[in-house]
């Protein structure tokens, strides 16, 4: 019940995260969700595609650092306080967010999780108002 | 104002004679008290004897930095240890440090050489002096201490670091000289700005600016800033430490101490010895050395050498500014700089693939130093506190390594341009010409 996410090492460099997204876009991989963490001089560029496997070859072959991480997607009701439920019941549960971000659509919203225990968090999130997405 | 007139205006013929004299006794001394000239010389098939005048410096061998390094620590000494009064150390290079060890007299003529220099700047006993340089195993702070000293000015030993107060002491003990790096007295230009002090509060007159290289440019805004006039002095620690060669006040090239260091000009390539005025690299050799004495050590500082009467009347030869180095090191922030130190430490990282870049540049006066270097795919994480714990054990070593802090910045895998045949590793942009 988990999607991978791909991590794309990028330095600061002006022009550096429309190249990876005009090389998924040139072979017509849409980009789900994405975040960007960023330090003094690099950042990490985490993304949810349909496509992993031919993402990854296609940056890859352009010669970035592409990882693949597990992280767990889940679809909440687009209404205020249902993030906030589902927040309270990991913390509950002593898991913790290593990082997380969300897109909102319509009446409902997708929210991507890295937690710290996958396997206990995919448990919690079983008894929580919302659906775990296994695609994107 | 000419310290020592006997030497400093000696005419060519008589400095020519000295010279020879003393080379004379020199290759007599390091033949019989130092066995790796001995077999140097044996192996060249010279003898002493073999030398009479200055002109037949040529057919000595030639001393190198790795000579140093190989017969450390104590291997090129001719004094015994009884003698040995005092030892320095060099800064920041690869391997082993380089050892110095002075006699009495090597002190005395320091002292002696030193007093030249500031004489020279027009420093005299009633000037208030402070010296700048860091004390230590760094031959700049003692040895321009002991060089104010024997000049009868009061000096201040006020080594660096703690900026403010320092400024604090320029202002309330009236001090008129500085001797320091050209680049920490641009910084206390910019100190005595916060402070809010202006340079007319201060009384600073004359600065002696090395131990580093710097612009006519850096010149003037020092100048400008503190309000001084400042001169450049050369040296290094292999060949005494500050005070090897000075400017007058007519400031066209810098009058060397010849009667203690014969400086020549070579070509790095074939090692002839060429011409004064043709572009090469200085070599020196120390005539009146007890402790380490040199034959021509190669420096690898490329300038030209100057003769002729200068308008100050000294008739010693000059050396031009060092137009840059005949091998790949760095001078940043003083200290000496190999590529191939931040090579060692990034191939002793595996995280690392062995390809890197230094990029030094200036930056509101002070040298800096970037080193880029690409991770490995296998070692890139999803995680930003495991990317700059590996990105901090880099800037660790590094601090370790070479004694300057270093900005490393972790570069995508093949970002780092690759160049055929021998890697191209330094890109420095300060101005330095």
């Amino acid at each position: 019940m988990t999607i991978k996410q791909l991590t794309i090492f990028l330095e600061n460099r002006t022009g550096r995260i429309n190249e990876v997204a005009r090389i998924l876009g040139a072979n017509g991989i849409n980009m789900k969700a994405f975040s960007m963490a960023e330090t003094a001089d690099f950042g990490l560029l985490r993304l949810i595609v349909p496509e992993v496997e031919k993402a990854v070859q296609v940056l890859r072959d352009a010669s970035f650092a592409v990882m693949l991480t597990d992280v767990v997607c889940l679809n909440v009701p687009n209404v205020p306080g249902a993030l906030s439920e589902i927040l309270e019941s990991l913390a509950c549960n002593d898991i913790f967010i290593e990082y997380m971000y969300a897109f909102s659509e319509g009446d409902s919203a997708n929210v991507v999780i890295r937690p710290n225990d996958i396997e206990k968090c995919l448990g919690v999130l079983k008894d929580c108002t919302c659906t775990l997405l296994q695609t994107v | 104002m000419i310290w020592n007139p006997n030497k400093e205006c000696m005419s060519r013929k008589n400095m020519r004679e000295l010279q020879g004299k003393r080379l004379q006794k020199l290759v007599q001394y390091v033949y019989h008290n130092v066995p790796f000239y001995r077999h140097k010389m044996q192996e060249m098939n010279i003898s002493p004897e073999d030398i009479v005048t200055i002109d037949d410096i040529v057919k000595l061998p030639f001393t190198t930095k790795q000579d140093l390094r190989d017969n450390y620590p104590y291997g090129l000494q001719a004094a015994p240890a009884s003698e040995i009064v005092r030892v320095h150390a060099s800064s920041g290079t690869t391997g082993n440090p380089t050892i110095v060890g002075y006699t009495r007299k090597d002190l005395a003529v320091w002292s002696e050489v030193m007093t030249r220099c500031l004489t020279a700047f027009g420093v005299t006993r009633d000037d208030t002096f402070s010296v700048s340089y860091g004390y230590g195993l760094f031959t700049g702070g003692l040895g321009a201490h002991y060089g104010v000293e024997n000049l009868g000015a009061t000096v201040i030993p006020a080594s660096t670091g703690n900026t403010e107060k320092h400024i604090r002491l320029i202002r309330d003990l009236n001090i008129t000289g500085i001797a320091c790096t050209p680049s920490y007295a641009l910084y206390l230009a910019e100190t005595l700005d916060k402070m809010g002090i202006s340079k007319e509060q201060i009384g600073l007159r004359v600065g002696a600016f090395g131990a580093e290289p710097w612009t006519e440019n850096m010149r003037k805004e020092i100048e400008e800033r503190l309000g001084l006039k400042g001169y450049n002095i050369y040296g290094l620690s292999e060949i005494m430490g500050p005070g090897v060669s000075y400017e007058c006040s007519e400031q066209n090239g810098s009058h060397i101490n010849e009667d203690h260091f014969y400086p020549e000009i070579i070509n790095p390539e074939t090692l002839e010895q060429l011409p004064y005025g043709e572009q090469g690299e200085l070599v020196f050799t120390t005539l009146t050395k007890e402790g380490m004495p040199l034959l021509r050590y190669r420096t690898k500082d490329l300038c030209t050498l100057m003769e002729g009467e200068c308008p100050c009347g000294r008739t010693s030869v000059r050396m031009s500014r060092i137009v840059g180095r005949s091998d790949d090191m760095l001078i940043i922030r003083g200290i000496n700089v190999f590529p191939s130190q931040v090579e060692s430490v990034i191939l002793e990282m595996p995280e690392f693939e062995p390809q890197y870049m230094l990029i030094v540049d200036r930056i509101n006066n002070l040298d800096t130093l970037q080193v880029q270097v690409e991770v490995r795919k296998d070692y890139f994480s999803d995680d930003i506190g495991s990317m700059l714990a590996m990105k901090k054990r880099l800037s660790d070593k590094l601090k370790s390594v070479l004694s300057i802090s270093a900005d490393v910045r972790l570069m995508e895998p093949g970002s780092i341009e690759r160049s055929q045949g021998k890697g191209k590793h330094v890109i420095d942009n300060r101005k330095m010409q």
